[in-house]
């Protein structure tokens, strides 16, 4: 079978607990054993072509913009990895069908440990870097769920977020090391990328690489400063302890820099980083492993100092000390997540993991304690035992280097020191559990676990022992093959034995043993000077950190955004200022080479008049009404700088709209105040005035050189093609009705839209409506004075037809269903204005909903019109007829489509203003209406 | 000469309008969108350059303007109209419902002493 399966296989696995769980736990235990059994097989089946040194490789594209593909790179170091995953995940699955109890949601957790190992075989698998950091945060996503499993209990949920955090975070510098080897090599393939050490080693970003890459593997391997988070992470079900955190999660880091060590290592970089990284986690999590009370808080200490361990070996820049990590992450994998499972059966079994209640077990469970005293003593590295094979080159190594010159002996002595305390806390596990007295205080009467929850731990401690006795039998072939990999070369010339002679390493070996025998008796003192130091609290540190995080961001976006619109908006304009000046400095000059136009003194009087205007309106705007009637003023001359700068269409346009604009803001302000207030700090309003001018003058500049520059429009194919294939002479008619058709109908059915918007708010909207004006006059007695209702009444049908006409003609001279319509409304509106809501109710019975509705349909009908004739949507279609007395005329569709434009303006302009004219009159909407 | 009138007119119609929208009531910021739209639309026409004489009428003139920013500045007369309307029920319905025409919702505690309401402007 393909290797794909290996990681796929566990992935749908994740399904089955879910659908098994119902059918009891044995059941579903086995069901979800399967997959990663069948996956185990597949990886066998390719054990032969791994150990004769070939690298199998499968790919798949996955997504091939970003380089990410799916492929499968099964290498020694991989298969090694791959063989742990599935091989002790196994084990856990049966011993967790023990260790849960019948009301726990058994399907969910082997759910999330199915997820988690599709996770952790997708990391050691992964032929593509990318794909590895995928992955990568699976693990820690799945983690969390594991780790929070018992939700309840808030030390899970606390442990859950820390975990998370933690190695989330170096997911993402892990991340942001892959993009950058990606870069560097041109691939994520990790083929390509092993190959091009020299390139990486030598070029200016390796330092940044290797912290980021490094920052991603402390922090998952839990090594100082970041080991806090694993002993938190011990407040998840023992199975995921013995899993996740002892013998595969927390060996991702590892992992990450055996892969890469090929590429990252044999610089003093690398040396100084991970070598001191190594050894101080070494140390630090040695010593506190005997202070724990905890059975779970001192494997996990232990755990982190075996991992420093791993990671000073791969510091060493040296072949065999990558080869002895290799070693220990067999080792440790066997012995610690043995030990996990005895510490979780003493604990299920006898109710507590507090050392200072468990003493003298042995009486009671004399088996479980066979097995835990031979994995504590591989711990320990007592010969015959695995841990003794791997310990003793980890200390010929560190005798071996000479890294640090002349102060070399420091890793040898700390190692040695770490060793005893090392020797101290397993003799410790050792003896205080299962010998020491009696019990005290347990809340269950201890016992032999059921049998099968013991098989796991013992097949683990059969490995123990297998390899600590016939090493280069049992583990030969497979820790030469994977040790080949990390170091991507010819292996130098190693033999396994038991016994080299007397020899240092060995004599250090003793002065652990003797010192950590001779420590473990001088306890008490230990733990009374120990005591006088306050352990820190990483739990409620760590919250502490996050709640100061929280508190600053929350402080900043205060700052940033305090809900004041007015400041916003400030901001706003002046971030775009300050994005327009950097530009606007680097141009020459405002100045084009455009001829320019002659001035004649009727256009130096209309501008004299907009800049008054303009001021006015800016200086009265406190009283309102003078403020509106010189923005009207303002209008009428931007209408006549249309007129006069060849825009009919714009001009008459302005001006209709200018006349409903001037209407509906006159309406507004009848129920707004009638002043503005004045503004209590002047500053802003100074603030407000200078930010004013520099946006002025810049807009100003921008147009004065876009306007004084030539210009390649591409205007010359409309006026070209719009006789001819418009049918229309006025060029802008054509355009919004023919070339550019599809833009007008958007823009109508945001009119209609806006329009049906204005017509809710303003329903159920109650304002107090005054009886007097800003100076406390009384309005008008007579509201619909007799001489506005005669002329109004008889200009109604001579606006029409004004309308009729500049709609007709729109075609072929200034006008259109715009300008057309908006005369229609203002003719109506005088209307409202001269008679009343009450007088026209009666009389005009349209619904201007329905004429919006109405209006866009045509529009629309008109453009679906030219499908009938194979054409595109919105063609024209257009032709000459000639009739007796009316002479030649044209007929387009063009006429209809602007008749949905002419419909649409009508209703909407009505729609706003006489719903709000409404709201003067007894005819306001109720409440009942609606 | 026209070129650079033309330009202080749009650059000051600017200048008004973005300091009536930095006001605190919400009618200044009315009138406000009002300036800047024909600003706006000026700036827009004239990416067309200034032509007199020259309506873009086929037959009707020697030279034509521009017809395509005319067309484009069209319907943004018509869309600025709705956009008015729009903000200015806004703010009589923000009134209506908040009891106040302060762009924030609220008038801030500062300017609460001495603002004056009167019975007249108190809403129902």
């Amino acid at each position: 079978m393909s290797l794909f399966w290996v990681p796929l296989l566990p992935m749908l696995g994740i399904l089955i607990p879910v659908f098994a769980a119902r059918r009891g736990r044995n059941f579903c235990a086995t069901a979800t054993a399967l997959p990663p059994a069948i996956a185990l097989g597949v990886l066998l089946s390719h054990a032969g072509a791994v150990f004769d040194g070939e690298v199998v490789r499968v790919s798949q594209s996955w997504i091939p913009q970003l380089g990410l593909d799916f492929s499968v790179h099964l290498d020694g170091l991989a298969f090694l990895f791959a063989l742990l995953v599935l091989g002790i995940g196994l084990l856990i699955i049966l011993y967790a069908r023990y260790y849960l109890s019948e009301r726990e949601n058994v399907g969910q957790f082997y759910s999330y440990l199915m997820m988690f190992m599709t996770a952790m075989l997708g990391i050691v698998v992964s032929g593509n870097l990318l794909q590895l950091w995928f992955f990568w945060e699976l693990t820690s996503i799945s983690s969390f769920l594991l780790i929070s499993f018992w939700s309840h209990k808030a030390e899970a949920r606390q442990g859950a977020r820390m975990a998370l955090t933690i190695t989330g975070g170096g997911g993402l510098a892990l991340l942001a090391g892959v993009i950058l080897i990606g870069e560097i090599v041109g691939s994520y393939d990790l083929h390509t990328v092993l190959n091009s050490g020299d390139l990486l080693r030598e070029h200016a970003l390796y330092p940044v690489i290797v912290i980021l890459v490094l920052l991603g593997a402390f922090t998952k391997s839990a090594q100082f400063p970041f080991h806090f988070w694993l002993p938190q992470a011990m407040a998840a079900p023992t199975p995921v302890s013995a899993y996740l955190h002892s013998a595969t999660m927390v060996k991702a880091g590892i992992f990450l820099m055996a892969r890469l060590y090929p590429v990252l290592s044999g610089t003093d970089l690398w040396f100084v980083m991970v070598c001191f990284t190594g050894m101080l986690t070494l140390l630090i999590g040695a010593y506190v492993a005997l202070f724990k009370h905890d059975l779970k808080g001192l494997l996990a200490y232990s755990t982190i100092s075996h991992l420093g361990l791993i990671t000073l070996l791969l510091g060493l820049n040296s072949q065999m000390a990558a080869i002895a990590a290799v070693f220990h992450i067999i080792n440790h994998a066997t012995f610690k997540a043995s030990l996990f499972m005895a510490a979780g059966i003493i604990d299920h079994e006898t109710g507590s993991r507090d050392m200072r209640q468990l003493n003298g077990l042995w009486k009671y469970m004399p088996h479980t304690a066979t097995l835990a005293m031979v994995a504590s003593a591989s711990m320990a590295g007592i010969p015959l035992f695995n841990g003794f094979l791997s310990k003793e080159m980890f200390l010929a190594e560190t005798l071996g280097q000479s890294l640090l010159g002349a102060l070399s002996w420091v890793i040898p002595v700390t190692a040695t020191i770490a060793a005893t305390f090392s020797v101290a806390y397993s003799v410790r596990f050792i003896h205080d559990v299962f010998f020491n007295g009696e019990p005290v205080n347990l809340p269950k009467t201890p016992h032999e676990p059921p049998r099968y929850m013991k098989v796991p731990v013992e097949i683990l401690v059969a490995l123990c022992v297998l390899v600590g006795i016939f090493p280069s039998f049992i583990i030969g072939d497979l820790l030469f093959t994977s040790a080949a990999s990390v170091i991507h070369g010819e292996l130098p010339d190693i033999k396994l034995s038991i016994w080299h002679g007397f020899n240092m390493p060995l004599a250090m070996s003793v002065i652990a043993m003797v010192g950590g025998v001779w420590i473990y008796t001088q306890r008490k003192v230990l733990f009374d000077i120990q005591a006088q130091f306050p352990e820190p609290e990483p739990r409620r540190i760590f919250e502490h950190v996050i709640s100061w995080c929280v508190h600053r961001c929350q402080q900043f976006i205060q700052f940033i955004d305090n809900g004041s619109l007015q400041r916003y908006l400030f901001l706003f304009i002046l971030f775009t200022l300050i994005l327009l000046v950097e530009p606007l400095t680097e141009m020459t000059g405002s100045a084009g080479n455009l001829p320019r136009l002659p001035v004649d003194p009727v256009v130096v009087l209309a501008f004299v008049i907009l800049c008054i205007g303009t001021v006015a309106t800016m200086m009265f705007h406190r009283q309102r009404l003078i403020s509106l009637v010189m923005l009207s003023i303002v209008g009428l001359i931007v209408s006549i700088a249309f007129a006069y700068f060849s825009a009919p269409d714009l001009a008459l346009t302005q001006l209709s709209v200018e006349v409903v604009t001037i209407i509906l803001l006159l309406l507004a302000l009848f129920f707004l105040p009638q002043t503005t207030k004045k503004e209590t700090r002047p500053a802003l309003v100074a603030r407000d005035l200078g930010l004013a001018t520099m946006v002025g003058g810049i807009v100003g500049t921008l147009c004065y050189a876009m306007i004084t520059r030539p210009i390649d429009s591409i205007s010359d194919f409309f006026l070209a093609n719009s006789k001819t294939g418009g049918g229309g002479t006025n060029v802008v008619n054509v355009i919004l009705v023919d070339f550019r058709g599809f833009d007008t109908l958007g823009e109508i059915a945001v009119l209609g839209i806006a329009a049906l918007g204005i017509y809710k708010i303003i329903a159920r909207m109650r304002l107090y409506m005054p009886s007097a004006d800003g100076d406390g006059r009384f309005w008008s007695g007579d509201p619909h004075p007799l001489m506005l209702r005669v002329i109004s009444q008889a200009l109604l049908p001579l606006a029409l037809l004004v309308s009729v006409f500049i709609f007709l003609r729109g075609h072929n001279l200034p006008g259109g269903g715009f300008i057309a319509g908006l005369i229609t409304s203002i003719a109506i509106i005088q209307q409202y204005i001269a008679h009343g809501v009450e007088w026209i109710k009666p009389r005009l019975t349209v619904n201007y909903q329905w004429l919006i509705g109405s209006g866009v349909l045509i529009a629309v009908l008109a453009g679906m019109g030219s499908w009938a004739f194979g054409r595109p949507f919105l063609t024209t279609w257009f032709d000459y007829f000639s009739l007796p007395i009316v002479g030649k005329f044209e007929l387009a569709s063009a006429l209809v489509f602007d008749l949905g434009v002419y419909l649409t303006v009508i209703g909407a302009t009505l729609l706003i203003l006489a719903n709000l004219g409404k709201l003067t009159t007894s005819h306001r909407p109720q409440e009942t209406e609606l | 000469m026209m070129e650079g009138m033309f330009a202080f007119a749009v650059g000051l119609l600017t200048a008004a309008g973005i300091f009536l929208i930095l006001r605190q009531r919400t009618f200044p910021i009315v009138v406000g969108i009002t300036m800047l739209s024909y600003a706006v639309n000026l700036f827009l026409f004239s990416s067309g350059r200034l032509t007199t004489n020259g309506a873009a009428i086929l037959g009707q003139s020697e030279g034509y303007a521009d017809p395509l920013p005319q067309a484009l500045v069209l319907t943004a007369i018509v869309i600025g109209f709705a956009m008015t309307a729009f903000v200015v029920i806004l703010a009589m319905r923000a009134r209506a419902d908040l009891g106040n025409d302060h762009v924030d919702g609220r008038v801030p505690a500062e300017d609460e002493k001495d603002s004056g309401l009167t019975g007249r402007r108190k809403v129902l």
